[in-house]
């Protein structure tokens, strides 16, 4: 545990005065020029970068109308200041949602508008300078993506929109983050976020079905790259082999196996994560979104299930269906055959909780919940499922769904504070592309708010397990954890407890 | 014609003209550039019946602005309450020719001035005391309240002290501005002021963040349904995906 000074919690989440450029810095590392180019982005910083950015902007504000509009209509309310994370951990003002818009938005108005140009002290607008540039690379790099602003503002302005523009302009001219375009790398020659090639892959998942039938004494399959079954399940890689994440996906594992549903896991697809939203780039996104289409298509699965990552979900839900025809409704070659392919009874795609959630109202799985008697859980709502997907296909379904497995599968649950949950709900500090070492100080003070909230819960009931459906909130736990005096290992998956309580026939009725 | 007539008569040309075309461009740009994905914010409609609903608590009573700040939301809200009640009751200063029955009974509303100012007042105290607030403030910010305030200030002098000039010259003078038969306008002092400085406000309409009334209409966190994966989201600028000719469809039908 490094050495980084942390508050400590109170007992309610304080909104702090402004410490004028407490989290002043360089920001993240730097991605290098073989990690830039292999993305298509210039190697290095370019020499006329400033033109290159300026003409970035005009592009960002011409494709995206969340852009041009949120950069025009602010009106400095003050709504959103107190209502972001890092503000709330580190008092410093340019992580004030609207003042971190703002870094953007006073170079916008000094090249774009005529106020901007003629009277840019009267309207705050700025130059795009070394100095604004290094700004940018830190406070956009201490932003999350998580859209809590968002809810709050009265005009919906949502700072992940712009903070997504910022990175991709910043890419642009060669400025890339090490973290994120790293795994971007990956996934891109490999396939999944941690690099790890298909016989690896296999070897895994080989280990772990002996791992479970030792464990329970029932011979589960994990089958992969399985053609004409009915469901491709794709999964956040930190799945395969991160505590606790892979506790969570024998949970998956141990629910096929009482469904009877035929599945597999893809060696091509081996990864739900889409890091192309945290960067900003639409067509690293869609590049991402293809690899699954194609997978959904080669197997020829009826259903596609996405397993626990947030913002996968968010991807997946809200965007595949438009970047790559995977939902209903498209009309392009490849939708007309995923519309040929896919099974109309269900939604496509479809969330892992969505899927076991379906299987207890039918009865179909049976638990003992005794198993997680232990346990006082609480749920911790990931940011881009709740605020940006749903399941279920019912109102705030992203809130309840999770819940009732949860409740089905344990005795003890209470939620955190309200203002702390659902639609308000905290990120956990890493989210975003920050769950990088280099960022652990901001990391750990990010968290405060969700400890603070935590902190509430355990006095007032004793919790002693969060769960949670997001693979960097289950990461960025573990390792915060310990900061705020919380035992590492309460951080859990949903489907852990799920897996654990679930009670196993010694056949599948799948034909695995 | 006097001069200050003439002054006046060119300087409302002068401000419509750009309130109109400033706007008008702005709107086109808003409606034109695409909104490629889906992006709702929760807790977001799923159908339009409920998006309708949506965008009708967001725009008439600050639903947002209420969970996120109470103070914020009342000084705002009241504000822009008085707003709506006072541009109705100055509709007799412009209506053409006979008045509604409405209309002849819309004296009372004056007494909106008095919730618009409080607003201001309101929210300009939040921005001078509270330190994030007086962060993200530039001059302009607490230039548009004081011009807000001066607007509402000589308004309520003209309205509650002095005489304010007769309402069938002003309308003589704002139908004259149409028909292109200018009259002379009132030239009390304070009445000249208020009107020199709604000139101004209209004037910095489409160049300012009072584009916050036409963009909240197009922020796609707001105005879009939560189906993305019912019916696929096609903007015009998904120019990479492929698609048949029937798909391109408009801009937005959410």
């Amino acid at each position: 545990m490094s050495d980084i000074k942390v508050e400590k919690l109170k007992t309610y989440i304080e909104t702090p005065s402004i410490e004028i450029d407490s989290m002043k810095g360089v920001g993240p590392f730097k991605a290098n020029k073989e990690t830039q180019e292999e993305l298509g982005f210039p190697g290095e910083k370019v020499d006329n970068w400033k033109e290159v950015a300026i003409n970035k902007i005009a592009d960002s504000v011409s494709k995206y109308r969340s852009v041009q509009v949120f950069l025009d209509i602010c009106v400095k309310c003050g709504a959103c200041t107190d209502k972001c994370h890092y503000y709330l951990g580190t008092s410093d003002p340019k992580n004030m949602p609207v003042a971190r818009q703002d870094l953007f938005r006073s170079v916008y108005r000094r090249y774009f508008t005529f106020a901007g140009k003629y009277f840019p002290k009267l309207v705050g607008a700025k130059d795009l300078d070394e100095e604004m540039l290094d700004d940018w690379h830190n406070y956009f790099h201490q932003c999350s993506q998580c859209r809590r602003c968002s809810v709050f503002c009265p005009y919906g302005i949502d700072t992940a929109e712009i903070s997504m523009a910022a990175r991709e302009v910043m890419n642009s001219i060669g400025i890339g983050q090490k973290y994120s375009n790293q795994i971007l790398g990956k996934v891109k020659k490999i396939g999944n976020n941690l690099g790890m090639p298909e016989p690896a892959l296999k070897d895994t998942l080989l280990d772990l079905e002996e791992d479970i039938e030792q464990e329970t004494g029932v011979a589960v399959r994990i089958p992969i790259d399985k053609k004409d079954v009915e469901v491709l399940l794709v999964t956040p890689s930190a799945d395969f082999f991160a505590e606790p994440h892979i506790d969570g996906f024998v949970g998956y594992v141990k629910v096929f196996h009482q469904s009877g549903v035929s599945w597999t896991l893809s060696s091509y697809a081996s990864e739900a994560a889409n890091f192309g939203m945290f960067i900003g780039s639409y067509e690293v996104m869609r590049q991402g979104a293809l690899r699954i289409r194609k997978a959904a298509i080669d197997l020829g699965v009826s259903r596609v299930i996405v397993g626990e990552c947030g913002h996968a979900w968010r991807v997946a839900y809200s965007f595949w269906n438009t970047l790559s025809g995977l939902g209903s409704g498209g009309g392009d070659e490849y939708a007309l055959q995923l519309q040929r392919q896919l099974d109309k009874r269900y939604p496509q795609p479809q969330h892992i909780i969505e899927f076991t959630y379906d299987l207890i109202q039918k009865g179909k799985l049976v638990f003992d919940k005794s198993r997680n008697d232990h346990r006082v859980v609480t749920f911790h709502d990931s940011c881009n499922i709740a605020r940006g997907s749903n399941m279920g296909d019912i109102e705030n379904g992203q809130f309840i769904l999770p819940r009732e497995v949860i409740k089905a599968t344990c005795s003890n649950f209470v939620d955190m504070p309200i203002e702390t949950i659902k639609v308000s709900t905290y990120c956990c500090g890493g989210g975003g592309g920050l769950l990088t070492d280099d960022l652990i100080e901001l990391r750990v003070k990010g968290a405060l708010p969700r400890m603070q909230a935590l902190k509430q819960a355990e006095e007032s009931d004793a919790v002693n397990t969060m769960a949670a459906l997001c693979a960097i909130c289950k990461s960025q736990f573990s390792k915060v954890l310990p900061y705020y005096d919380f035992d590492p290992y309460m951080i859990v998956s949903v489907h852990q407890l799920v897996g654990e309580a679930i009670i196993l026939d010694k056949e599948s009725k799948s034909k695995n | 014609m006097s001069l200050t007539s003439t002054l006046f008569i060119l300087l409302f040309y002068f401000s419509v003209s750009i309130f109109v075309i400033g706007l008008t461009r702005k709107i086109i740009q808003y409606w034109r550039t695409p909104a490629p994905l889906k992006i709702p914010i929760a807790p977001a409609p799923q159908t339009l019946p409920k998006l309708y609903l949506r965008m009708f608590r967001e725009v008439f009573l600050f639903e947002s602005l209420f969970k996120a700040n109470k103070w914020t939301w009342f000084f705002g809200w009241v504000f822009h309450f008085g707003l709506v009640l006072l541009f109705f009751r100055h509709l007799v200063y412009i209506w053409p020719g006979e008045l509604p029955e409405i209309l002849l009974h819309s004296s009372p509303l004056r007494y909106a001035a008095f919730p618009l100012i409080l607003g201001l007042l309101g929210l300009l105290c939040r921005r001078v005391i509270v330190d994030r607030v007086r962060y993200i403030s530039s001059p302009s910010d607490y230039l548009m309240l004081i011009l807000l305030i001066a607007i509402a200030s000589t308004g309520i002098l003209m309205t509650f002290f002095h005489n304010h000039p007769n309402i069938l010259s002003v309308n003589n003078f704002i139908q004259g501005l149409v028909t292109l038969n200018w009259s002379e306008l009132p030239e009390e002092g304070i009445f000249l002021a208020h009107i020199i400085l709604v000139l101004i406000l209209v004037a910095i309409y489409p160049i300012s963040k009072l584009l916050h009334a036409p963009g909240v209409f197009f922020s796609p966190t707001l105005n879009q349904v939560d189906n993305a994966r019912k019916k696929r989201h096609i903007s015009s600028g998904n120019l990479d995906i492929e698609m048949n000719e029937n798909e391109q469809d408009l801009d937005n039908n959410n």
